[in-house]
């Protein structure tokens, strides 16, 4: 079944903002454990159109990447 | 003049070997001259502020630095890398370090004036400190802050025709050896792969969406200049798989020390006369080199390609015609599970304009990997985890003689339904015709 995106996003949203008390920051995998019968790449899509919507944000460590909701948790302007 | 006071970097610069903090002090005191009059974007103190805080950590055993950020051009989820610094009241110049990695081009050539251009935009906009190259092999620029990486890009994509690199959980940036341009052992126009491979998978390169970070490298020959076996997920090695060519005119000449052994390296010292029976025919791994009544003849049959005979009598000896590359995967440095060399995965493949079957195994190896492996994990530690022979089955790999490493460590077979003829169901009363109770 493809994804529909308004549905994964708000999909996607609303598991980010179930986490918030614990965690900012995912690791791709936690995304597509939501959609399992979807491949990898189609959830990166949806994931993609968020980070160009601005929705979403990467952090990376230099070694490991994350998706975070925008302004959630500690960000650049945070650590100054 | 140096605003800190740095004795124990001093020292590092008294050993016999070129010293990094020697060339931060230069940079520092071109900074400072600033002879071109730059309205440095960054502050001037930089590299000395670099220094400082480096002297502070060697003071205290402890790092100043602050690991990771949401840092990045819009759009990208690599290629930047954040760093800030937790004194930055002491060392205001490098409160923001972010790193920014950029493509290589193939074979590492360059044209004067991209690295002019280069320098110019990192004394601008950065610290002026680079790392030519990192260990992926990208250009490393060193050191700038948040409100410059737009700035950055724009400048490196719109007016230096070059791309951000790789970093985090990204396919990292393809690096490859200069290959035909240069060298005569190349087996397939490295360069040529490694751009078009850079060029298609484009969207893994800025867009994380892989466990953890994936290294492509290409080697055009088996004496590996880019080290693919050691350093990558996926090599891709030049091989061939008629035979080694030999002009045993030029063999004899090499025996009769008329042409100098290694094309002449080695020879700082007197290594005496060459003997091809101890430096070659025993030094060849899977013996299968025999020099009598002055003929030298390969069993290629058994030859393992290391070239390590090819090396020694270059001029005598040449690699194959029909020539293409091999592919090993799960190279890996030894952060979690210890150091691995890559398995040999595709032991021959003809390399075409678009590299189609190249192509559908890589694809097929990150859809498994992507499913498969946990955060954080290489993919030679998934192979680890769930085997080699899983690796072979999801890309649609016959298993050869090739890929075992060692005998088995268990003395089972576990066939799958598909793999037994008939399956699991069978007539007894057949069975029974051929058995007793």
């Amino acid at each position: 079944m493809a994804l529909v995106y308004e549905e994964a996003k708000a999909k996607i949203i609303e598991f980010c903002n179930s986490k918030a008390k614990t965690k900012s920051k995912f690791y791709f995998n936690d995304f597509t454990a939501l959609f399992p019968d979807e491949k990898g790449r189609d959830v990166k899509k949806i994931l993609t159109g968020m980070i160009n919507e601005e929705v979403l944000v990467f952090w990376s460590s230099g070694s490991t990447s994350m998706y975070g909701l925008s302004g959630a948790g500690k960000h650049a302007d945070g650590e100054d | 003049m140096a605003k800190h006071k740095t004795p124990l970097l001093d020292q590092l610069e008294s050993g016999p070997w070129p010293s990094f903090v020697s060339d931060i002090k230069q940079e520092v005191a071109h900074r400072y001259a600033n002879p071109k009059g730059i309205d440095f974007q960054i502050p001037a103190e930089c590299p000395d502020d670099l220094l400082g805080v480096l002297e502070l950590s060697y003071v205290e055993g402890e790092t100043h630095w602050k690991h990771g950020g949401i840092v990045g051009v819009f759009g990208y989820g690599g290629g930047v890398i954040g760093r800030y610094c937790d004194q930055p009241e002491k060392f205001p110049g490098v409160a923001h370090f972010h790193t920014v990695r950029l493509n290589q081009p193939s074979g590492m050539y360059y044209k004067t004036d991209f690295l002019r251009q280069l320098c110019d935009l990192w004394e601008l906009r950065g610290s002026g400190l680079t790392n030519m190259h990192g260990a992926t092999g990208d250009i490393v620029l060193l050191g700038t802050s948040t409100p410059q990486l737009e700035e950055i890009f724009w400048e490196v994509t719109h007016n230096m025709n070059n791309d951000l690199g790789g970093s985090g959980s990204n396919l990292r940036t393809p690096a490859c050896c200069l290959g035909e341009s240069r060298c005569e052992y190349a087996c397939y126009d490295s360069q040529e792969m490694c751009y078009n491979l850079t060029n298609e998978y484009q969207d893994e390169l800025h867009r994380p969406a892989f466990p953890y970070k994936f290294k492509f490298k290409f080697d055009g020959c088996s004496l590996g200049c880019v080290a693919a076996i050691a350093r990558s997920d996926m090599s891709f090695i030049g091989t061939w798989r008629d035979e080694i060519r030999v002009d045993q005119k030029a063999v004899a000449a090499y025996v009769g020390g008329e042409f100098a052994p290694n094309a002449g390296a080695y020879s700082g010292r007197d290594w005496g006369k060459f003997d091809i029976q101890k430096e070659v025919v025993e030094r060849c791994p899977s013996q299968c080199i025999r020099f009598e009544g002055g003929k030298l003849e390969i069993n290629n049959k058994e030859c393992v390609r290391c070239m390590h005979c090819i090396c020694v009598m270059p001029r005598a000896l040449k690699i194959g015609n029909d020539r293409g590359v091999s592919i090993l995967v799960g190279a890996k440095a030894p952060i979690l599970d210890g150091p691995q060399m890559g398995s040999l995965a595709i032991p021959f493949i003809k390399v075409d304009d678009d590299y189609a079957g190249v192509k559908e195994f890589i694809e097929a190896t990150w859809d498994w990997w992507m499913e498969e492996g946990k955060n954080r994990e290489r993919i030679g530690e998934t192979l680890k985890r769930l085997g080699f022979a899983k690796l072979l089955e999801v890309t649609g790999t016959k298993a050869d003689p090739r890929h075992v490493k060692e005998p088995r460590h268990n003395p089972y077979i576990f066939w799958k339904e598909d793999e037994v003829e008939g399956g699991w169901q069978r007539e007894i009363s057949d069975y029974r015709s051929r058995h007793q109770k």
